[in-house]
Order: C-alpha cells, then structure tokens, then sequence
C-alpha cells in the first residue's frame, strides 16, 4: 500500500463507502435541521410556512423541558454512579478464584443480553409490582406497606432497571482491568507495609481509572437516550416526573403530532450531546492519554 | 540486625512438593546468593522468606523470634522484584515515599531519607518523573530506593538484573555489592547466572529441585564442589566432565577438569584431539575439541593470541593436581 498508484486506488474503491455513510448520516440530520424550522404538524397537513425560531422557544420554555433536563441529569448521574461504584465491587468479587467462577461470570453478565423492554417489563411486573411483585410480597412477609415502586418512587425505579442492565457492563471491562493488573505490584505494596485498604486505594484504583474513564464514556453516551425502559413502565409519568429529554421529543413529535417542535428538540439533544461529550473528553480525555 | 534462619522448612502446592524440608543459616549482614537453574525452587525459597507465600510446614526464623505466621510487613524485609513492580501512576518520589507513608512517618524524616536515597541512588534529578520515563537501569535504582529507605533488616532480590541489557547488569552489579559494602545489611540474591553469583556473594546456597546442593563462599564451591551438579553449574565455561576409560585411569566414575586448568600444545601431551570451533575473546580463546574419549566437546581456555584452526590437531595435558574425581553417585571424592 506504499505506492501513489495503490493509495489513489484505495482511495477510488473505498469511496463508495464513505459517500453512502455520509448521506446516511447527513441526509436526516440536515432535514432534522430542516423541519424543526417549520410549523409542521401532522393534524394540519398542507401549510407548513417557514417560523423561524419559533418551535425552539415553545420547546425550551414549556415547563416539562427544564423538567426532563433535571431527569436526564439524575438518571445519567444516578445510573452512572451505581454502575461504577457496583462494577468494581463486582469486578473485585468476581477476580477471586472460586468454584465455578466461570458459571458465575456468565450469570453476572447475562442482564447485558436482556433487551431493554423485556427487562423493564420484568422488573415491573415481577419484582416492583405492589401486588404481585417480589418487593411487594417480601415488604408483607415482614409486615410492612408495599411500595408502589412507579409511583411513589418512579425516577429512582427507573434508575434502579437501567443500573440492573448496565451494572453487566461495567463489571466486564473493570474486571479485565483487575486482570492486567500487575500481581508483583501488589506484592511490592504488601512488603511496604500497605493494608487492604492502601492497595486498592493506592494500586488497584488509579490502575482502574482508565477503565472507569472508558465505563463513564460509553455508558453516558446510551444513558443520555435512554427510552424504551421509560415507554413500557411509566410512560413519562406520573406528570412528567420520568421524562427525559428524548422521551420529551417522542411525546412532541408522536404524541402530539407536532413534528416541527420534535426536530426542534432534537437539534438540542444532539447539541447538548455534543457538549456533554466534548466536556467529557476535555475532562477524563487526558486520563487515556497517559 | 538480619539473621535468617529456615528450620525444616517445606514448601507443596497441591501435590507437588517444589522444596523439601531444606535448612538454612543466613548470618546477619552477610550476601548470600541463592543461584540455580530455572524451576529449581529459589525464588519461592525467596517468597517464603519474604512472606508472600506460607510454609506447607517448618519455621522462619528472623533475628531469633518466629516469623513464620507473620504478614510480610511485620517482617522488617525489603524486597527488589524482577519487574521492579514500580508503581507507575507515582512519581518517583512517592514511589520512594510509599513504604513511608504506610508506616505513617514524619515528613521530614520522609524528605530527608529520600533525599538521602536519591543521592546515593543517583536519582536526585529524576525524583519528580514517573517510572515509564525512566531507562531500565534507573527504574531498578528506584526499586531499590523505596528498599532501602524502609532500612530494614535484610533485602531480598528476586533475579533483579534479568530484564537488563548486558553492559548495564555488569554496571548494576557493582552498584549493589557496593550498596552492600556500605548499609553492611543482609542481602538475600536469587539469580540463574552463576557469574553474578560468583562475583557478588559471601556465601552461594547452590539448588537443584528446591534441594540445596551445597553451601559455601565462591572459591570454596569453585575449587571443592561437593558433587557434579555444583561443579557443571559454577564456572564458565563449565566443568568438562569425562567418563569411562580416561576416568577409570583415576579409579572413579567421573573426573571433571576446568577449561582453564587444561594445557594445549600443538605438539605433545597427554590426550589427543582435533579443534572444532574456536571462540576468540581476545583476552581468551575457548577452544573446543571433539575426540577425547568420554567427552565431547571438551572445552579448554588458551591464550588469546593462540593460533588454531579448526581440523587442527592438539595435545592437551591437564593439571593432575586440579582434576577432580566423582564416584557412581555424582559426588565428590576427596
């Protein structure tokens, strides 16, 4: 591939590729763009006259907006904390050697392979359900009120499911973490006199926190977009106490058929993505670095 | 103070027993190297002194209390491993500090015996990097100061200059005899090569299969080794070792006899033979010789300017004082 004749090949026979990728990609952004600068909705077909900027100051002022900004915020932040905090202490757990450690890794593993639905579905109905869950039944055997978990609770029961699928995940790449870890390392700071607590706090977290930097990345990445737990258990609600802001862009644009403000409200979740991964390289990106 | 004794101490994992019950004074101040070759069990020996690994049974005794049931650390030892196992998200300094920090010890006493360290070490100017900028032979300096600020009782060295280049591991090597000769504290050494062993050690503890094969100070192994394993093992090149009809004439199985100890004339001598290759050194040539019955090649040192070829034919006499003489069991006859 060093020659300017095969390079130039390369070139011409991968830019079909390239082409075909770009117009996937640009195509709807650029009618995204497109649409939530027109009055477009579906209920009055016909007319759809250029407004400017309207959709996005009806979008940004109507209450539920700064509403499901704070839900975004708690549930990425909330997910994002019980992920992490639990990974390493499963991480830690599972890298002792132990009978049947390979079955027990599988299992850990298995909520990843659950799809979104079908795991928010059995937890509300099987496990958080007031009256026929397994919470509701245990909170009875000891005498106590079952909680309506969606309703007196729904953000946190929300975060509580999307941790259950995302704890797999984290546990995964912090344990092959623990793994490259150097053993002598860890002999060498047991000869110097560091406890348990010293290695992990001294040798073994700093060592991990490229992997947490890795975890926090992806992981904020499918949390900002976070749906379909939310469609199939509360709905948004009660009020709009679980929605987030994709969840606010499905109810504008499906709901109410307005398509203008839904493209509005998805200019400004691929902004704010934008800048919440920009902040985030800025931020932990230098810990890749080193 | 760093007197190491090992009373019937035995080492088995599962089934396998990799030391046997052994016995082992180390007397305090004194270098000792433990060599032998790959798997022969001395860097667990080293383990088990160290703590990381626990005695199947016998006791480790540390300047005369029991040491066997305690956690590395109480153990007052500081060990230098092969990889250095530096840690590489600290400086330097706190990697130097570290030992320190753990034992909860003054700043200023922590200063002070790092800046101690670090000019003994030659590190003063890198006590502010990070172990991934630092060469080879500085990452071991390192490893070294976080050993010897602890100042403990003895230093443990598992095979410390294997990841070097060679010009450096002989550098290294006289740095730490000198370190030895200056904190006058016991050094315990694990090493394959039996030319560090030969230039740093007191006493050598030679091993085979977790068994001591003998012990003793390096000329003591060189001119008596007790049987044919110590006398293959110590020396280089090794001992040529000639069984049958030249050995018969001794009135013993096997007789050994060093390279050096070995004559070449190119017209008269005892044994007979044609020059297969010749490694020129300069100061030396080893020269090895196909055709003495019993030992093929034998492998003697002459002079560097001597002139052979290969096919060449030579006579060789050996030193009838020096030769040695091993019965049907390997050891040694006096």
């Amino acid at each position: 591939m060093a020659t300017k004749a095969s390079r130039s090949a390369a070139r011409l026979m991968i830019s079909p590729a390239v082409v075909l990728l770009l117009g996937w990609m640009l195509i709807p952004l650029c009618m995204t763009v497109y649409f939530s600068f027109l009055r477009f909705n579906l209920l009055n077909p016909g007319d759809n006259p250029f407004v400017g900027w309207e959709n996005y100051r009806w979008f940004v002022t109507d209450p539920s907006f700064s509403a499901a900004m704070i839900n975004t915020l708690v549930l990425v932040g909330g997910v994002l904390l019980i992920t992490t905090i639990g990974g390493i202490m499963f991480a830690l757990l599972l890298d002792q050697p132990m009978w049947g450690q390979g079955l027990i890794r599988i299992m850990v593993i298995a909520p990843f392979f659950v799809m979104p639905t079908v795991g928010a579905l059995v937890w509300k109905n099987m496990f958080m359900n007031p009256v026929n869950g397994i919470f509701g039944h245990i909170a009875q055997s000891l005498g106590a009120a079952p909680i309506d978990f969606f309703s007196s609770i729904p953000l946190l029961s929300i975060v509580l499911i999307v941790s259950w699928q995302w704890l797999p995940f984290a546990t995964l790449i912090l344990l092959t973490a623990f793994q490259s870890l150097d053993q002598e390392q860890l002999e060498a700071a047991e000869m110097d006199g560091a406890s348990w607590f010293n290695r992990f706090w001294y040798i073994m977290l700093p060592h991990l926190a490229r992997a947490i930097t890795v975890v926090i990345l992806i992981q904020t990445i499918f949390l900002l977009s976070i749906f379909a737990e939310i469609l199939v258990t509360t709905n948004g609600g009660p009020g709009v106490a679980t929605t987030n802001l994709t969840y606010l862009i499905y109810v504008s644009s499906l709901l109410q058929y307005d398509v203008g403000m839904g493209s509005a409200g998805g200019v400004i979740a691929i902004i704010l993505a934008n800048i919440v991964a920009i902040f985030l390289m800025r931020m932990i990106g230098k810990n890749l670095d080193a | 103070m760093g007197r190491i004794a090992l009373k019937q101490v035995q080492k088995s994992f599962g089934d396998v027993t990799v030391i046997p019950p052994l016995d082992l004074e180390i007397d305090d101040g004194e270098f000792v190297v433990f060599v032998g070759p790959s798997g022969c069990g001395k860097s667990t020996l080293l383990r088990l002194i160290a703590g990381l690994e626990d005695t199947t049974s016998g006791t480790i005794e540390i300047d005369g209390t029991d040491a066997t049931g305690l956690p590395p650390a109480k153990r007052g030892l500081a060990m230098v491993f092969q990889s250095y196992a530096l840690y590489p998200h600290m400086s330097v300094r706190k990697n130097i500090a570290f030992p320190m920090k753990m034992a909860g010890m003054d700043q200023a006493e922590q200063e002070r015996r790092i800046a101690a360290a670090a000019k003994a070490l030659n590190l003063t100017d890198y006590l502010d990097r990070r172990p991934g900028q630092l060469s080879g032979g500085q990452r071991q300096r390192v490893a070294i100061g976080r050993a010897i600020v602890r100042e403990p009782a003895a230093f443990l060295f598992d095979e410390p200059l294997s990841n070097l280049d060679a010009a450096l591991r002989v550098g290294m090597r006289m740095e730490i005899s000198e370190l030895h000769k200056k904190l006058d504290t016991t050094m315990v050494y694990v090493t394959h090569d039996q030319v560090e062993a030969m230039t740093m050690a007191d006493k050598i503890v030679v091993l085979q299969a977790g068994v001591i094969e003998q012990v003793g100070s390096p000329l003591e192994l060189y001119r008596a080794p007790r049987n044919k394993f110590v006398a293959g093992f110590i020396g280089s090149p090794k001992m040529n070792l000639i069984e049958g009809e030249l050995a018969n004439e001794h009135g013993c199985r096997t007789i050994g006899i060093r390279p050096e100890h070995v004559e070449v004339s190119t017209t008269e001598g005892q044994w007979q033979g044609t020059v297969g290759i010749a490694e020129h050194l300069g100061s030396d040539t080893f020269i090895h010789i196909h055709g003495v019955p019993g030992c093929d090649p034998l492998t003697v040192r002459a002079d560097g300017e001597v002139s052979v070829r290969h096919g060449d034919t030579v006579f060789l006499t050996p030193r009838q004082n020096l030769i040695h003489r091993f019965d049907d069991n390997g050891m040694r006859i006096e």
